[in-house]
Parts: C-alpha cells; sequence; structure tokens
C-alpha cells in the first residue's frame, strides 16, 4: 500500500496526459474487465477443477496440456490460479473499500467537525502511520484471529490514515470553494453540504488512490497467507499457493513462481489504472 | 523553521514522545477491546478449569480495574518492561531480544543496497533520451509491483538451486545475507528512484543549473555538486517510512528464506495470540519510526546548504 501512497503523494500537477496515458487507460480498464470475469466465471477459464489430484501427472513443467504446470498432487497449477482470484482479489477488494469508507469518515469529519475533532483526528492518523503497515495488521489479526475475512479487515485497518488524509486535505480545499461557503450562509446543516458538495469532489483523488491501493492489498493480503493467517491448504489462495510451493522449489519452479506472477501481473494491472486516472484528472 | 536548531529539535523530541505514547496507548486499548485477554493466555481446553481464571489474572495482572493496567503499563514501559509472553511465559524483552539483531541487520542493509541502486539508477538515466528515460520507468514501475516475498522466491529459485551461488536456507555470514537484501532492496530501489528522478527533472529546470553550465560546469559535475543533492532531499523525507516498511517487509522475507529474526517469533506469536509480544514488535517499529525522522532532520541541513545558513544565523 505505501509503495504506492508514497508515489501518489508525490505526484507534481506538471505531470501532463499525453496519448499515452489513454492508451495505458484503455489496457488496464480491459484487464480489470478480464479480471472481473475470472472472478465470476473461473470455470469458463480454467481446464480444470482446482481441487482434482491427478497422481499419474505430479511435477509436471508447464506444457500444451497443463499451461502451468502441476503441483505435489498433480492439479493444475493454472486452473487453481484462476479459482484462487476469488479469495485473492476479493479480499484486497474488501481490505480497500474498508480503508475508503473508514478513511472517508473521519477525512470528512476531521474536515467538517469541530477544531478539536480535527486536531484529534489528525494526531492519531500520526500515530497511526508510525506503525509499519504489515506490523500494524499483524497486531490487528492477533486480536480478530486468523482467517481471509479477518485478513481483510487487518490490511484496511492499516490503511485507513492514508485515506482520511487524503479526504480531509480535498474536503478541506472543496469547504473554501465558493459555492459551499454560500450554502453554509444560506443555513445548510454541515452534514448536508458536506453529502452533496464536499463528498463528490472528493471522489476523483480517493478513486485514483483506491486504484492503486488495491494492488498493494492483494499483494498484502498474499503476504499475510503465505505466513500462514490466512486461509489453509488446499484452498487455491495465491499466499497459500505460494508458501506450498516453496517447499518444492528446488525440483519445481512453477508451483511458487506463477501464483507470484499473478500477483505481480494485478498489482500492475491496478498501478497502471491508477495512475492513468491520476494522469486523467490532472489535465 | 530552522531559526533556532535546539528549540527545534526539542519540539521534535517532543512530538516524538507523543506518537510514541499515542502508539503505547493505541495498542494498549486495542488489546483490551479485543476480548478478555485471560482467554488468550489459556486457550479453549483450559478456559473452563475452576480457579484458574482468576489465578491467571492475578498473575498477569489482569484484575485490575483497566486505568490502574494502563497506568502500570506506562511505568513499566518507561523502564524498558514490555511485560511478559502469554505463551512463554517469559519477558518479551529476552524473547525478542536475540531475534532482532538479524531482522535490523537485514533491514538497514537492504536500505543502504536499495539506497545505492536508485543512485545509481537516478545518475545514470538522468538528462538521457526517451528510450532510456522509458525503459527505466518501465523497470521501476516493475520494480515496485514485485513483493519482496516473491522476489525473494525468484532469487531462491535462480541462484540458489539452479546456479547453486547462494546457500537456500539460514543465515551463514554475508553470503547468506545478499539474497534477502535483494529481495527487500530491489523494489525499494523502484521507489526511491521514481521520486528522486522526478525531484532531480523538476530541479534541472531551474536557473542555477543553467548558470552552472554556463560556467563550464559538466554534467557529471553538476549532477555531484548540487543537482543529486536535491533528489536526496525528498529519499531523506521517506527514509523513516523506509526503515518501517523493510522491518514489515523482512518479516515475510525471513520466512522465505527461514532466516532466524523477529519474523519466526511474531508469526508465531500472532497465531497464538500473545499479544504482549507482537504489541511490544509494533511499540518498538514506531520507535524505529520516530528516531528516524529524528535523525532525517538532522541530516537535511547536511544536504541542503540552505537551511545550514539559516540556522547559523
Amino acid at each position: 500500500m505505501s509503495a504506492t501512497t508514497a508515489a501518489f503523494d508525490t505526484a507534481r500537477p506538471r505531470w501532463r496526459a499525453t496519448r499515452g496515458s489513454h492508451i495505458l487507460l484503455a489496457i488496464s480498464t480491459l484487464a480489470v474487465a478480464l479480471i472481473v470475469a475470472l472472478l465470476l466465471f473461473p470455470g469458463v477459464f480454467a481446464p480444470y477443477a482446482p481441487d482434482t489430484n491427478d497422481v499419474q501427472h505430479t511435477f509436471s513443467p508447464p506444457s500444451s496440456t497443463h499451461y502451468l504446470g502441476t503441483d505435489q498432487l498433480g492439479r493444475d497449477v493454472f486452473s487453481r490460479l484462476v479459482y484462487g482470484a476469488r479469495y485473492s482479489v476479493t479480499t484486497g477488494l474488501v481490505a480497500t473499500a474498508i480503508a475508503v469508507v473508514a478513511g472517508s469518515l473521519a477525512g470528512l469529519t476531521a474536515a467538517a467537525g469541530s477544531r478539536l475533532a480535527d486536531a484529534l483526528i489528525m494526531r492519531l492518523t500520526d500515530v497511526w502511520m508510525a506503525f509499519p503497515e504489515v506490523l500494524l495488521a499483524l497486531l490487528v489479526i492477533a486480536l480478530i484471529g486468523t482467517g481471509s475475512t479477518q485478513i481483510a479487515v487487518a490490511i484496511g485497518v492499516a490503511a485507513v490514515p492514508y485515506y482520511g488524509r487524503l479526504v480531509r486535505g480535498q474536503a478541506l480545499a472543496v469547504t473554501k470553494a465558493e459555492y459551499v461557503e454560500a450554502a453554509k450562509i444560506l443555513g445548510v446543516p454541515a452534514w448536508r453540504y458536506v453529502l452533496r458538495h464536499v463528498l463528490p469532489n472528493v471522489g476523483g483523488p480517493v478513486v485514483v488512490l483506491a486504484s492503486l491501493g488495491t494492488g498493494s492489498a492483494i499483494a498484502a493480503a498474499a503476504g499475510l497467507s503465505l505466513l500462514g493467517l490466512g486461509p489453509l491448504p488446499p484452498t487455491p489462495e495465491w499466499g497459500v499457493m505460494l508458501a506450498e510451493g516453496q517447499t518444492y522449489l528446488a525440483n519445481a519452479w512453477w508451483i511458487a513462481v506463477f501464483p507470484g506472477l499473478a500477483i505481480v501481473v494485478v498489482v500492475l494491472v491496478s498501478t497502471t489504472l491508477g495512475r492513468s486516472l491520476q494522469a486523467r484528472s490532472l489535465r | 523553521m530552522y531559526a533556532s536548531l535546539p528549540r527545534f529539535l526539542l519540539r521534535r523530541l517532543l512530538t516524538g514522545i507523543l506518537v510514541l505514547w499515542g502508539a503505547v496507548t493505541v495498542t494498549f486499548f486495542a488489546v483490551s477491546a479485543a476480548g478478555d485477554q485471560v482467554d488468550a493466555i489459556l486457550g479453549p481446553q483450559a478456559a473452563n478449569l475452576p480457579g484458574l481464571r482468576e489465578r491467571v489474572a492475578a498473575e498477569y495482572g489482569l484484575d485490575r480495574p483497566l486505568p490502574v493496567q494502563y497506568l502500570d503499563r506506562l511505568a513499566s514501559l518507561a523502564t524498558g518492561d514490555f511485560g511478559r509472553s502469554y505463551q512463554r511465559s517469559q519477558p518479551v524483552t529476552r524473547l525478542l531480544g536475540s531475534q532482532i539483531l538479524p531482522t535490523l541487520q537485514l533491514a538497514l542493509s537492504a536500505a543502504l543496497v536499495g539506497l545505492l541502486l536508485a543512485l545509481i539508477a537516478t545518475v545514470i538515466t538522468a538528462g538521457r533520451g526517451r528510450i532510456v528515460r522509458t525503459g527505466t520507468s518501465v523497470f521501476e514501475v516493475l520494480a515496485v509491483a514485485v513483493p519482496p516475498f516473491w522476489l525473494g522466491i525468484l532469487l531462491l529459485s535462480l541462484f540458489s538451486f539452479n546456479l547453486r551461488w547462494f546457500p537456500a536456507f539460514g543465515s551463514h555470514g554475508i553470503s547468506g545475507l545478499v539474497l534477502p537484501t535483494l529481495a527487500l532492496a530491489i523494489p525499494l530501489a523502484g521507489v526511491l528512484a521514481q521520486v528522486m528522478r522526478q525531484e532531480l527533472e523538476l530541479v534541472e529546470g531551474r536557473p542555477f543549473v543553467l548558470s552552472a553550465r554556463a560556467r563550464g560546469q559538466s554534467r557529471l559535475g553538476l549532477l555531484l555538486r548540487h543537482t543529486l543533492r536535491h533528489a536526496l532531499l525528498p529519499a531523506t523525507t521517506m527514509s523513516a517510512w523506509v526503515l518501517g516498511t523493510l522491518v514489515g517487509g523482512a518479516v515475510l522475507v525471513e520466512k522465505v528464506f527461514s532466516r532466524p529474526g523477529l519474523g519466526t517469533v511474531l508469526v508465531n506469536a500472532v497465531q497464538h495470540r500473545d499479544t504482549p509480544v507482537v504489541s511490544a514488535v509494533v511499540i518498538l517499529a514506531a520507535l524505529i519510526f520516530v528516531v528516524a525522522n529524528a535523525l532525517a532532520d538532522m541530516l537535511y541541513p547536511v544536504i541542503d546548504a540552505r537551511l545550514r545558513e539559516t540556522s547559523r544565523a
């Protein structure tokens, strides 16, 4: 999460949209559509079931019958990756959704609330950001237990302050705009002009950050599963597959290498989408 | 801002202490809100034995009112006492003490190598043609997208199992440190190089660069003497975040390389809900963050002459 956040923070307005960014936006949108299709209809893409053992063909290297090879039980790695997207990608999406909702609430409260509320929330985000995200996520898991849902909550909680900061900053800028001043003078209650005017204007940057953040949330979720804190084998979750495959790295590299490659592809798609959206909004 | 350096440093020290206090407070109340700690200590089987709960609660001081526990926690942390592990029933400091060095060693060497790689990439590609720059930015985006734990698996597969250049397991001196360091350093270098090149390209449009070139300063001389300092500033600002991320990433990389360190202890503690151990690691990480930020503040005047001038006045 942080890697992309840092890149986001330092992006400068002089970075203009070019023709390249339109092409990248089109490609990444297509890729997102493809990932959504994988999530909804894995059976269409996967040639085998994710949990069919085939003791005749264990450890087969990648070939035309098994595109990405088979694992120690003869299960098709490609099919497992396709079905596993349901676990890995969904966990990252849920984590980001949690961070967006909680961060927006905190940021809007800080921007529209009293000076004291603002100071309290901002100091709390300072403290929050002093914890490295992986460690904070580990603390949350120690408190609420292991599992897919718990991992999503943990990663979401760790990312909240980045969204809170962004939303507060954007909201403060919007609140100074004349139409909001006008609404205030007309006696429109705070919750109402926040919902009507501030929130829609804050949305753009949040979508960009969420798009950048989803990729790293997916990578973080796979990392926590790799540590054995997520779903258990034989779930085809990508981090679990990595952990299982690592045992056989000496003679069957493909079992561990391809789940990681899947993570990299998803992170690249999410980063490219976020950046081309960002380039568009800065135009 | 730098009108008086001692006062500025004092203020930063106070902010640092406040952040640490906040970190301790947040973890304390998060832990106590998450449920009865006696359950975490005893586990599901032993929880119903008569009298045991009371004895354990008394042993760990969990039978006292929450505010008293909190104040006691603050007081003992001030003396460096992080409490006792639920699972191993020994002081957390002793449990972590032997494990923290390998992790710090890994994180620091990754920070150095990452910065070095980023510097090399920046120096080589700055001011070059479009193809070189597009090529490096593609490489940087790739480097950032690769999770260190998977990069570790790739390096293991290639250099340990196929080429047999480096050991696959454990920490055998320097040779055991090379691959885990690279696994952490390459993604970091991607982030740093992006930020540094952006800053460098921004600075290269400034008038002083043109006047230095007009004086006959060579491209390399200009880079080393003037512009690279500017590029280092955002990297310095990020240093606390970098160290924190490296310690977090080290936990995963240690697992991949079966290295000793905080990773093994921490994951074991998370699985057994051993909250004193996990809170201690989180608080230590916050301490590293605060210290690194303070060091960065002291480094700014060394890198940036403008800040030096004002602090002397």
